[in-house]
């Protein structure tokens, strides 16, 4: 014990020590920096689709070159970056320092899932130079255009086949990890929040994902042999594909999200100095999405052709699931009251996610209601809105999340200046690129569009201007922490006075976490105890 | 339909933009109030049943009032008039099809105005959707499946038509409109095509030509298509084909339709088998002129 996990490297040398370590710690950083490599291959593909459509008609490629792209964007954004972003990597990390165990259950587990990960990224990735393309499918792999399509959409459909696994295996392993391995005191109403939703999203991981992956199989058998599960023209069902699809990619909205949530159920209370307000409530709430989280799916398919009674009901569940996302911002939000606020760079990104989700999560509202739905499904006010939620949303917390363990995973502290102007930045270039977009779906400019008539054009034109703005906060962003890493001062062992058993530890925490397990005797949040440093940074 | 969709939507909006406007002003309104150089000692609040309770129910009693709205006001759009006109529609990479009770056919959507129209639509091939933004409203064309749309053009107009299911490269051009007349001019329009349709003044020496050489086990006339593509609206298209193995896109002009009979293999029209045997010595070359002229006339 004593030397951070930076420098214990079991006895491995080089790069071995890192992909080859079974600590929680250094796998939980293999997957923050592979996930920060498909965020960014994700964000330039989505800077060039905007540069594409800053202008009606051919701009900077061809329209089978733009079909691609969106389908790549899809592919990486949400399979690479946005369902194991925050689980996998932050996760991995923190849950079992929040719980005070010394790793996850299943540390060689663990491993396996992120070279799984690993594989099925480059698996998708080498669709780009093998023959026949990237697929050109859209990241849904609607059949029976996937079927058709001469693109590798069968390459693309194993690569989300081989990463399923390794989403079920993360999950099971925090399942059992929670169960099995809190530290003495910890019941489950003890237990931080981050870990809450780490755990209702592991059960998502576990039950939906095994549904996306037959449906994928199913997929990439029908291309191989014609089995026709999906072609009408040989006795199957296009909207058979939809149903399965969505069975498992709506749960996996949550899989984004609920993290996303978690992250800022710790950090509100942190910058406020106080308890979190509503715990159980915040608890329950994220449980309650979770449950509900499974039988909304049809509310992609409100257009589909789908029986009138099924879209009923499926508007009314869905509007339903908007309950419990609503109770939890309103806690985060007393949490403030008669506290004693710091807005420093986490809270201030937690600020941006409350903003930029709650647009998220209302226009989602608009798209629940069957009417609505009928006018925007299929438009670029649906691409807005799952921006706002999935970026403004998920990527926002996981902004908050990276500054807030910055100093816990690294033990040095980034420039608040600096974090502080990308934030804002970001903010201002997130709006601009995505605001227009409900304009221009309300105005009916459906979305996968590669070419659009005249009336659309400033909106796009502005849309575009904002992704410039976006792409120089990140810039910012990642440069500050980049610097950081290398030249940051000092961060001392809990630099934010948290409560959680993670700053209890050292920054970096040791090889094994703890040098003795905590015993817990209270609320994760409770700031009553005893010779508990006070003192600012 | 359009006013049933701005009614949920201005509802929906005004409560959405409450709910953001409240969440936004107690997070700027706490944040500063309880700021830290003002209040440095916080005080131990770790819930409230009451406020619990109130932010329970309350959004649930408003998320119901927006579903109901939703759900009776898409009653409404799903409810078939009973003295709607019947069309029924075709989608297909990347053109729309419509298909009137006397069985010609359009490429834009002729309406008379003020008259409910009711639409059957089906796919020949992928996934499409069949959107007029004007109306706000939208339904996906299936293959294998019938699924159906009816709206009322409020007056006389053209409407764009989009497809908002993405099928394919050609996705963004899949366009078309709605031409609402007025219901005499539509009565007069319709007359006029069932004439035309019924009576086939014109081409009807070619037709012969295209019977006696079997071309029409393959092809047809009226843009359905059988083992090969249809001759309708063939004539000036952009099309993809495939040229010894590769995929390439021309423009089908005489030369086109020419080197298609006598040499067909050269280049193959995308998504069928390549099956035709050359007709080179056996049409001869006036009739297969009338046969290039009939295929122009087409469209």
């Amino acid at each position: 014990m004593g030397t951070d996990f930076h420098t214990n490297t079991e006895g491995r040398k080089g790069i071995s020590s890192w992909i080859f370590s079974t600590d929680h710690k250094r796998i939980g950083l293999l997957y923050l920096y592979s996930i920060l490599g498909f965020f960014l291959t994700g964000v330039v593909i989505g800077l060039l689709m905007r540069l594409e459509l800053i202008a009606p008609g051919k701009t900077i490629v061809s329209a089978r070159t733009y079909d691609s792209l969106f389908t790549l964007h899809g592919i990486i954004m949400i399979f690479f970056f946005i369902i194991p972003g925050v689980p996998a990597s932050l996760g991995n990390f923190l849950l079992p320092l929040q719980i005070g165990a010394r790793d996850v259950a299943f540390p060689r587990i663990n491993l396996l899932s992120w070279w799984l990960y690993m594989i099925a990224g480059i698996t998708a990735i080498s669709t780009i130079f093998l023959p026949g393309g990237p697929p050109d499918t859209g990241w849904t792999f609607y059949p029976p255009y996937s079927i058709r399509t001469p693109t590798n959409v069968s390459v693309a459909a194993f690569a989300a086949f081989i990463i399923g696994f390794s989403s079920i295996l993360t999950g099971l392993n925090f399942i059992t990890t929670i169960h099995r391995l809190r530290a003495p005191g910890m019941t489950w109403m003890r237990m931080p929040l981050f870990t809450w939703t780490l755990y209702s999203t592991a059960w998502v991981q576990i039950l939906a994902t095994p549904v996306i992956a037959i449906t994928l199989l199913l997929l990439i058998l029908e291309r191989a042999f014609g089995t026709g599960f999906f072609d009408p023209s040989k006795g199957g069902d296009p909207l058979m594909f939809e149903h399965l699809f969505w069975i498992y990619s709506h749960p996996a909205v949550y899989v984004m999200i609920l993290p996303a949530m978690g992250i800022i159920s710790e950090i509100v209370p942190t910058f406020s100095r106080k308890t979190v307000f509503g715990y159980r409530a915040i608890v329950f709430s994220g449980l309650t999405i979770a449950t509900l989280g499974y039988v909304v799916w049809g509310h992609h398919m409100f257009t589909s052709g789908m029986s009138d009674v099924s879209n009923m009901v499926f508007s009314f569940i869905t509007f339903a699931v908007a309950v419990p996302s609503g109770i939890k911002v309103f806690n985060w939000i007393a949490t403030m009251y008669k506290g004693s606020v710091e807005v420093k760079p986490p809270m201030l990104y937690a600020f941006a996610f409350i903003f930029l989700f709650s647009i998220g999560g209302l226009t989602g509202l608009i798209n629940s209601a069957v009417a609505t739905n009928i006018h925007i499904h299929g438009t670029f006010f649906i691409v807005a809105h799952f921006h706002y939620t999935m970026f403004g949303g998920a990527g926002f917390a996981f902004f908050a999340g990276l500054h807030y363990w910055f100093p816990k995973m690294t033990g040095r502290m980034y420039n608040f200046r600096a974090s502080t102007v990308a934030c804002i930045t970001l903010f201002i270039g997130f709006n601009v690129l995505y605001f227009p977009m409900f304009l221009l779906g309300w105005q009916g400019m459906p979305r996968r569009y590669y070419d659009y008539p005249p009336e659309f054009h400033w909106n796009n034109l502005i849309s575009t201007l904002g992704s410039w703005i976006l792409a120089a906060g990140l810039l910012i962003m990642f440069t500050n922490l980049a610097r950081a890493l290398f030249k940051g001062e000092k961060a001392g062992n809990n630099p934010w006075d948290g409560t959680t058993l993670e700053w209890q530890t050292t920054s970096p925490p040791p090889h094994e976490n703890f040098a003795e397990i905590p015993v817990v005797t209270q609320g994760p949040y409770s700031r009553k105890r005893e010779g508990q440093e006070t003192g600012d940074r | 339909m359009s006013d049933k969709v701005n009614e949920t939507t201005l509802i929906i909006l005004i409560i959405c933009l409450a709910l953001l406007g409240l969440v936004t002003f107690f997070m700027i309104f706490l944040a500063v109030r309880y700021r830290r150089k003002k209040n440095p000692d916080p005080e131990d609040i770790s819930g409230s049943l009451p406020l619990e309770i109130a932010w329970t129910v309350i959004p649930t009693i408003l998320v119901f009032i927006m579903f109901w709205y939703g759900w009776v006001n898409f009653k409404v759009m799903r409810t078939v008039p009973e003295n709607a006109f019947n069309i029924n529609v075709t989608a297909r990479m990347w053109s729309w099809s419509f298909e009137y009770p006397d069985g010609f056919k359009t490429p834009t959507l002729m309406v008379p105005a003020g008259k409910p129209v009711n639409l059957d639509i089906i796919s020949e091939d992928v996934l499409h959707s069949l959107f007029i933004p004007a109306f706000k409203i939208k339904e996906d064309a299936v293959p294998g499946m019938h699924t159906r749309l009816w709206f009322t053009a409020p007056s006389p107009g053209e409407y764009t038509i989009f497809c908002s299911e993405y099928c394919g490269q050609g996705h963004s051009s899949m366009l078309s409109k709605v031409i609402a007349m007025t219901e005499d001019e539509f009565a007069a329009w319709y007359q006029t095509r069932k004439d035309e349709a019924t009576g086939r003044r014109a081409g009807e020496e070619a037709s012969q030509v295209l019977k006696k050489h079997g071309c029409l086990d393959c092809h047809t006339t009226d843009g359905s298509a059988l083992t090969g593509p249809s001759f309708k609206g063939i004539y000036g298209k952009k099309i993809m084909v495939i040229s010894s193995g590769k995929e390439r896109e021309l423009t089908a002009d005489e030369a086109y339709l020419r080197k298609s009979v006598l040499d067909p293999d050269s280049d193959i029209a995308k998504g069928y088998p390549d099956i035709m045997p050359s007709f080179k010595d056996e049409i001869p070359e006036n009739e297969l002129k009338d046969i290039i002229n009939y295929i122009k006339e087409l469209k």
